[in-house]
């Protein structure tokens, strides 16, 4: 005896319509923390030698702090990086900054997110702490989704788990 | 001639082989299992241009069969006799004498777009079928699913479990180094077959996870620059993106057994709670409201309880609390830290990663956090998911080191039968979807 059943042809349809698929970057503007150079380094306007550039901001002020394992808590090199971006902030008043927390890779995805928030967090706070408009800082985590070095040893992960402090000319015109 | 094997899955008892003698069956237990010897000739073609896919269907078969650890296929050079016609009485003393205990025979007839195949089960030992023959009925482009309804059928009446192969899997697609690498959706068959890619990779895509009927996947994307959670149709490849407030990231979603409810990690500041929210009409509840990190909710199938990873006791450990928030008991109590619980569709287990003295696990344990047992090692495994029947485990492995890559792997749940699943590039975030239909 045979008993016959008949399959939906859904999977058919799916594969001619996932063509169409693709994101249009162009549709999210000016994505400039999801994709392209991050952590700042490319594109920055002026030169290291004016103390009121976005590359003096980068190199002379320091615009990273590092973070201990699992940990949110600045250090004391950590406040006096902050200390200087305050300065430079509160002396360059037309400048918004998002800041971007980091995790390295020994962890699971969502809690490294999670972990990166309270990272940027804790800078946002203490940069407003000295004095920084808090509406000119916002704060994203990418977790453990962009390390700046790729081993995976100490030496790496000191490097990844850390909150970078990203100028945009925000508040000009 | 209809013999009805009914097995309750029993992980507790071990027992031998069970298909040495008596009906044709395989009891799935933690015992060590020595895999059922199958034979499965090429699909009898009942045209000339049907030979080509009855060879590819009776390949399928045999690999979905074989990939359960459970079967060992008879090479078809050992075979004394051949299947030529679908309706002729099978010789089993010819199967019996290479120790076939199943044969699987078969007949396909392809015409124009559309294939009909025809199987039946054998119990070779017992001179009988296992089940009555069945046949489906689909289009060409198809065959793969029709192959896989098959093994399923021979899945379930040898092992009295229902089968998981006709199967879909969405994960996120991965090319480049660890430092600019790319991110896409993409959806697959549970074998890596079909891939499709859902988004393109200009932004960072993570963590999609079907609905309970796989028509819808949620995800988190970066599209704007900072998380947030996106749903998207899968027939129709539709996307949008789900309410959230400014400032704030959202990530970790996943849906109820309702299909209308969505629970995710929302960040204020430095603090992350676990959310709910209608996906109709937006509107959302916190569900925890500790200053500790609170995130990876995944329902019950039942969706009455949640659990999820806290770090309130100073370490990332799993809780079960109300699917409407409220008391959280702690079910981790092993050495090391905790995370991305996923709830079985049985119901009865708890699949998580684990850290431990530097290495990563996947594991499960009891909804009451007993029977813990780690199933994996590595430098780093994360983020189970569950086979549709619940006893596969499939997650992602990351190798060590600069030029480290992700790849997709699975695993019984017994912790044996670990194997790669080949996708075209690296893959992480797999969410095994339900049985088709």
């Amino acid at each position: 005896m045979i008993r016959t059943f008949s399959l939906k042809p859904a999977i058919v349809l799916f594969a001619a319509l996932s063509l169409a698929a693709c994101t249009d970057p162009s549709r999210f503007g000016d994505n400039v923390t999801s994709s392209g150079p991050l952590d700042g380094a490319a594109g920055l306007a002026g030169s290291a030698s004016d103390p009121a550039s976005p590359a003096y901001f980068q190199q002379s002020v320091g615009d990273r702090v590092l973070f201990a394992v699992d940990q949110s808590t600045l250090s004391p090199e950590g406040r006096a990086t902050l200390d200087g971006q305050a300065v430079w902030l509160l002396q360059n008043a037309d400048y918004t900054a998002v800041i971007e927390g980091h995790a390295d890779e020994q962890g699971t995805r969502e809690y490294n997110l999670a972990l990166g928030a309270r990272r940027a967090d804790a800078a946002r706070a203490y940069l407003v702490s000295q004095g920084v408009q808090a509406s000119r800082l916002q704060v994203v985590s990418f977790g453990k989704e962009r390390p700046i070095e790729v081993c995976s040893d100490e030496a790496c992960y000191s490097q990844n788990r850390r909150a970078v402090t990203v100028l945009a000319a925000g508040l000009t015109g | 001639m209809i013999k009805r094997v009914l097995l309750a899955l029993v992980l507790a008892v071990v027992t031998a082989p069970a298909w040495a003698q008596g009906p044709l069956r395989i009891e799935i237990t933690e015992g060590v299992i020595e895999p059922l010897p199958v034979a499965i000739p090429a699909f009898v073609p009942e045209t000339p241009e049907s030979a080509d896919m009855g060879q590819q269907i009776s390949r399928v078969i045999a690999a979905d069969l074989v990939g359960t650890g459970l079967f060992r296929e008879i090479p078809r050079d050992a075979f004394i006799s051949q299947i030529s016609d679908f309706i002729a009485p099978v010789q089993y003393a010819d199967w019996k004498a290479i120790n076939a205990q199943a044969l699987v025979t078969g007949a396909v007839n392809v015409s124009g777009d559309t294939v009909t195949v025809k199987f039946r089960l054998h119990d070779v030992f017992s001179d009988t079928e296992l089940g009555d023959g069945l046949q489906f009925a689909g289009t060409t482009d198809g065959w793969r699913r029709i192959a896989h309804k098959v093994a399923d059928v021979v899945y379930s009446r040898i092992t009295g479990e229902t089968g998981y192969f006709d199967s879909r899997v969405v994960f996120v697609s991965e090319t480049g180094p660890k430092d600019s690498r790319r991110k896409r959706l993409a959806i697959m068959d549970y074998d890596g077959a079909n891939v499709q890619y859902l988004t393109g990779s200009e932004a960072i895509v993570l963590a999609p996870r079907f609905s309970d009927r796989g028509d819808r996947v949620l995800y988190t994307s970066y599209e704007t620059g900072f998380p947030r959670i996106y749903v998207l149709d899968v027939g129709s490849v539709q996307r949008r993106v789900l309410e959230s407030q400014q400032g704030t990231m959202s990530f970790a979603p996943r849906f109820a057994p309702d299909g209308q409810t969505v629970v995710y990690s929302l960040s204020q500041g430095a603090n992350t709670d676990i959310w709910s929210m209608n996906i109709s009409s937006g509107q959302s509840a916190r569900l925890t409201s500790a200053p500790s990190i609170e995130t990876a909710p995944s329902f019950s199938p039942d969706g009455s309880q949640i659990v999820f990873e806290s770090d309130r006791s100073g370490s990332q450990q799993l809780y079960i609390m109300p699917a409407t928030g409220g008391e959280a008991r702690r079910i981790s109590f092993g050495e090391g830290r905790y995370g991305t619980p996923v709830w079985s569709p049985r119901g009865d287990l708890i699949a998580f990663t684990k850290q431990s003295k530097g290495r990563f696990h996947i594991g499960v344990m009891r909804t009451d956090g007993s029977e813990e047992r780690l199933l994996t090692a590595s430098f780093l495994d994360e983020g189970p998911t569950w086979s549709p029947n619940g006893r596969v485990i499939m997650f992602a492995r990351e190798t060590q080191g600069a030029a480290g890559r992700s790849t997709l792997y699975s695993v019984d749940i017994t912790g044996r039968n670990l194997r790669p699943v080949r996708t075209p590039e690296g893959g992480s975030d797999p969410s095994w979807g339900p049985l088709q239909r």
